[in-house]
Parts: C-alpha cells; structure tokens; sequence
C-alpha cells in the first residue's frame, strides 16, 4: 500500500511539472500570465475576399486582435507586444519555435489562420504551451464572413476555458439603457452591444421612459419597465422580431422584472395603495402568483439559479434590507445585518453569492455576500452606484456609477463599469451615450 | 360605513401625527449636529449667507422653501415635501393637502394625478416604490378631506426626474415630492 502511495506521488509530480500554465482566478490579478496572440494568418485571395465583403484590410488581424484585447481585459492574462515577435505568423501556426517565444517571456502563445472557402470564414487556432513546448489545443471553426467578431470572441472563451479551468464570458452582449440630455429631463432608450462594446444597436426611439432591463436565459428576449403611454408596466421585447407586449398589466404599477431561470416566469414587483409586492407571471398560462404580501416596500426579486429561492429587497424592518425565501413566499429570512441599507440583490449564476448594493454614510458600494448574509466583502467604493449583474461564468460583475453635480450644475455624467469579483480589475465600458441598468446575457455560443 | 372610513383614516392622520412629533424631534438633534451653529470670524460672510439660505429652506431635511413650487390657485400650492426614505406628511403637507382638497371640492369636474419622487441617493427599483408610496400618502390625505379616489391617478417616477439637478443635500429634499397635476 505504501509502496503504490509513493509510486503514484512519482507519477503525479511530473505531470503536473509538465501542466505549467494554470491561471488561478480565485486571487487577484496582480501577476496576469504573459501570452502571445500572433496574428492568424491568411493567404492573400482570402484577405481579398475578405477586403471586399467586410471592407477590413486583414480580417486574421482584426480578429486576433479581439482576442487580445479580451484577454487583455479579463485581467488574468498579458499580451505581449506584437513587435517583440520573431517568428512569422503563417510558420508559427505549423510549429513554433519555442525558444523564440520563450525569449519575450511568453508562457502561452495563440496562432491560427484564416481562409475564404465557399463564401465562407474559416477560422483554425491553436493554443501552445511555450515552457512545456506542447499544443494544448487546436479547433477550427466555419461561419458567415460576418460572424467575424464572434469568432474572436468564441476563441477567447476557448482561450480561458482551457487556462483557467471555468466558462469565459465574451461571446455575450450586454443589454442596457443609453442615456442623453438634461438630468431633469433625460432621454432613456433601451441598447444591446457586444460585451466588449461594439455593435451597438438602439432598440427603442426614446418616446417613453425605459428602465432596468434584463435579459431571459437565453438571451432572446428582454424584460423591463416601460412608461409607454404614461403607464410603467412591465413589458417583453424579442430582439431578433422587435415585437413588444406588455406582461405587468396590473391595476397599478408594476416594475422591477426579471425573468425565472427556466425562462418560463417573469418575477416582478406590483406597487399600489402605498405598498409594493412580488409577483410572479407565467408566460405561457399568464398565470399570475402572489409571492409576498406585506404592507412594506418588496422589490427587487432575482431566482437562485436552481429556481427554488427568491432573494429579495424590502423595508420591513424599517429600511431596505436583503432577504431570501422559498420561491413560494415562505421561509422568509432577513440575511444583512451589517450597517447601512442594502439593495438589488442579484442571486450568482454559480449559486453560493449574491451581490448587492449597499448605501452607508453617504457612499454606495456593490459587493457581494453568501446567500446565508455570511462573508460579506465590499468590491468597491463611489458616489453614487448600483444594480450589479453578474457575467454568465459568476467571475465579473457589471454595474453603473454617476458622478455629482457641481455647483455649475455640471458633471453628471452615468457610465457602466466591470469589476471582478475578486475586487480587482475595475473597468470603465465605453458606451456611445451615457449608460445605466446593464444586464449580462448567458454565453451565446452555448 | 363612510363614517366609519373617515374615523379610520382621521385615526391614521393622527397616529401618523404623534410619530411625525417624535421624528421632528429627533431630526432637530440631527440638524445641530450638522449646522455650524457658530462660525468662526474667519468664515468668509458669502458662506454664512449660504448656510442660512439654506437652513431657511430646510427644516430636519424636509424642504419648506418655495423654489420650485407651482400653484394649482391662488394660495394653493401644488407640491408637499418627505424626509429622505420617509412618505409621512408634515404639518406643512397636510396643510397643503388640505387646501388642495378644498380646492378641488370646488371644483368637482377636475381630476388629478399624483406624481411621487425620490431623490438620487437611492437604488432605483426601491425609489420606484417609494415614490408611489408617497403619492398615496398624499392620495390617502386629499381623500380624507372629501375627494373621491376616481378623481385621483398615482403615478410614480421614483429617481427619475428630479426638479433639482444638484447633488446636494438642498437639491434632494426639492426632489423628494409629491405635485398635484391636474388631469384635465
């Protein structure tokens, strides 16, 4: 028994010696691991063919540059200077030389290239290890030449995935509300763009208020409060169809949705009389079901990702605090008790953390506590700030800050901005407009 | 039955009254803390006239000035002022209330939505809620005094549209409202 123990240990030592890069994404991000993402290469009848439907010089650029920057933006990983390299993109994709790639201290190297076949995008890549002189991956892809952007992003997942041992998070887009005007009269529409901000697309005209707008599991459909004729209702929009339906239509307001993990329910509070309440709606039975009924404010309900809980924002206890109970209404239980006042609780897709936002002694701050109130940590600290969404692998939260007024009545300004869950890696999102109420959809590739 | 309704509700304005008393105490305590009661000599006097303009229009946090108030008639103000979380009516309110109540027994052909706000130091789903709660507060009062509630609509705009664009302590409690629009 001994004897098998010790020979095992032998075994296992050098496997792992062989295994060098593992990106812990459990710690901060204060040593991101050097890579190198070498240009995909690509012969020149399809960079010509590419030129003319897409009006992109070097499509393989383009795209490897997508997944530079997203890796780059995660905060785990350093991509080096392209002008350190030594090696040609087209030789390096056949086999690299590893000594060169090991010189600038690249520990993971991505090269790939691209074709025109068919009038389509194909996309091969691999990812080597440099220290360990091994491919850790090959995979290729084929897709309509204007998918040229998801393809970046797919290879990015990939990329993470395979170094750090969980989902990525960049094949996604990020429904949220763009701003324009005056604070007392602001414009809000409702926007979609890709997580890293580009194709951004307005999905509404601006005639009425929009707010706080979330996306269903499959990211097809969005839920949010609209002021559509004066009345704030819930409503539903498909974004491939455009077509919008009211869902709240109750005798008074009905506003705060978010959809059920299965995709079947809307959740949602129903103000009226003074109080407010949480609501479910089927979509399919348009089956409505009282949840609380309390005479205080109940707001603000997101699902546990199993379905079975609802956490939840109410004053009960005199003023806004985070509870969770069973997805009947029963079982409530109050779960902050630290200072301050607490709100829009939003239940992890990993399932161990909620995140919140707190307002204590003129300050606002997201964080993030289990779902028994235990272990709560504060990510960040501003002025003003709220309504944390969580990115579909549970790593990265998105949220909006506003800046004060100054006493010119100038300086307002509303933007959305990322943090990692660990509390590091803080990141303004560049929007067209000013921008609130973000929500992150699940991976699209899935 | 109707009887019995008024009790209720004059039972409310009252209870609603002694708990007003106790904040409006508290508050006062608060209100030293905060307001340099002395300055120093050498405070230049374009602060202090600051400070007093503003103490002026403040009483706990609740606005009592005039800025941006509007008139539904003449001596009938179409606007009442909270406290920050808070959708309990002042003296100042019901006052107001009342005379917009009068106003509108006079005239029984209008109708009228209540429009609750909040300031912008709060999470937006829950001031969605707490601005609808203070419309009621105000719907709940104008009833007490003899409007039919199918003369009144609520509609609330929580952070959404403030009066006041300022951050500042001055500029939140003139957002923290419920106005009086007439409907038609």
């Amino acid at each position: 028994m001994i004897k098998k123990f010790i020979i095992l240990i032998f075994i296992f030592i050098p496997i792992k010696a062989l295994a060098l890069i593992e990106v812990d994404i459990t710690r901060g991000n204060l040593n991101p691991l050097p890579l190198a993402v070498s240009p995909l290469s690509i012969d020149e009848t399809s960079r010509k063919n590419f030129e003319q439907i897409l009006d992109k010089d070097n499509i393989g650029s383009e795209i490897s540059l997508i997944v530079e920057n997203n890796l780059r933006t995660s905060g785990l990983f350093n991509p080096l200077d392209k002008k350190a390299f030594l090696q040609a993109p087209d030789i390096a994709n056949l086999k690299p030389r590893f000594e060169d790639w090991n010189l600038i201290k690249a520990q993971a190297l991505i090269t790939g290239k691209v074709n025109f076949i068919n009038d389509k995008l194909r996309v091969e890549f691999r990812l080597w290890d440099v220290l360990a002189a091994k491919e850790m991956m090959a995979l290729a892809f084929t897709t309509v030449p204007t998918n040229w952007r998801r393809v970046g992003h797919i290879i990015s997942d990939k990329v993470y995935e395979r170094l750090t041992g969980e989902k990525g998070y960049f094949d996604t887009r990020i429904i949220y509300v763009a701003e324009e005007g005056p604070k007392t009269q602001r414009i809000k529409k409702l926007a979609i763009m890709d997580q890293d901000g580009a194709n951004n697309k307005f999905l509404t005209l601006g005639n009425e208020l929009v707010l706080t707008p979330r996306f269903n599991p499959a990211s097809q459909m969005v839920t949010y409060l609209s002021y559509f004729k004066n009345m704030p209702r819930v409503y539903l929009l498909d974004i491939e169809t455009g077509t919008q339906e009211v869902v709240g239509d109750f005798p008074g307001m009905t506003f705060a949705p978010r959809f059920s993990p299965d995709g079947k329910k809307i959740i949602m509070s129903f103000a009226k009389d003074g109080k407010s309440d949480i609501y479910t709606m089927n979509l399919e039975t348009r089956l409505v079901e009282r949840i609380t009924n309390h005479p205080s404010i109940d707001t603000s309900p997101s699902y546990s990702p199993n379905g079975k809980y609802i956490t939840f924002n109410s004053d009960r206890s005199g003023y806004q605090q985070i509870y969770v109970m069973k997805n009947d209404g029963s079982d409530v239980k109050r779960i902050s008790f630290g200072n301050g006042l607490y709100g829009t609780p939003v239940w992890s897709p990993r399932g161990d953390l909620i995140a919140f936002t707190k307002l204590h002694k003129g300050k606002f701050y997201i964080g993030v506590m289990r779902t028994d109130g235990t272990g709560e940590r504060l990510l960040t600290e501003n002025y003003y700030q709220e309504a944390p969404s969580w990115s579909p692998n549970g790593r990265v939260l998105i949220f909006y800050r506003e800046t004060k007024t100054d006493s010119k009545g100038e300086g307002f300004s509303a933007k959305l901005w990322s943090i990692d869950l660990t509390g590091y890696n803080e990141r303004l999102i560049k929007t067209e407009t000013d921008a609130s109420d973000p929500s992150w959809s699940s991976l699209l590739s899935n | 039955m109707r009887l019995n309704k008024i009790f209720k509700n004059t039972l409310i304005v009252i209870s609603a009254g002694i708990i007003l008393t106790a904040c409006a105490t508290k508050k006062e305590v608060a209100v030293d803390k905060e307001t340099p009661a002395a300055p120093k000599e050498e405070t230049k006097k374009e602060e202090v006239t600051k400070i007093e303009k503003i103490a002026g229009q403040m009483q706990g946090d609740v606005y009592v000035g005039t800025d941006s108030v509007k008139y539904l008639a003449d001596g009938v103000a179409d606007r009442v002022f909270f406290a920050t979380n808070e959708s309990i009516l002042t003296t100042a309110s019901r006052e107001t209330l009342r005379a917009q109540a009068a106003w509108l027994r006079e005239n029984s052909n209008i109708t009228v939505v209540l429009e609750g706000h909040a300031d912008e130091r709060g999470t937006r789903e829950y001031n969605l809620a707490l601005g609808e709660r203070r419309a009621n507060a105000a719907k709940d009062y104008l009833m007490t005094y003899g409007v039919s509630s199918d003369r009144i609509t609520v509609i609330s705009y929580g952070k959404e549209r403030p009066v006041d664009s300022g951050s500042n302590p001055l500029a939140w409690s003139k957002n923290r409202r419920s106005v009086t629009v007439k409907a038609n």
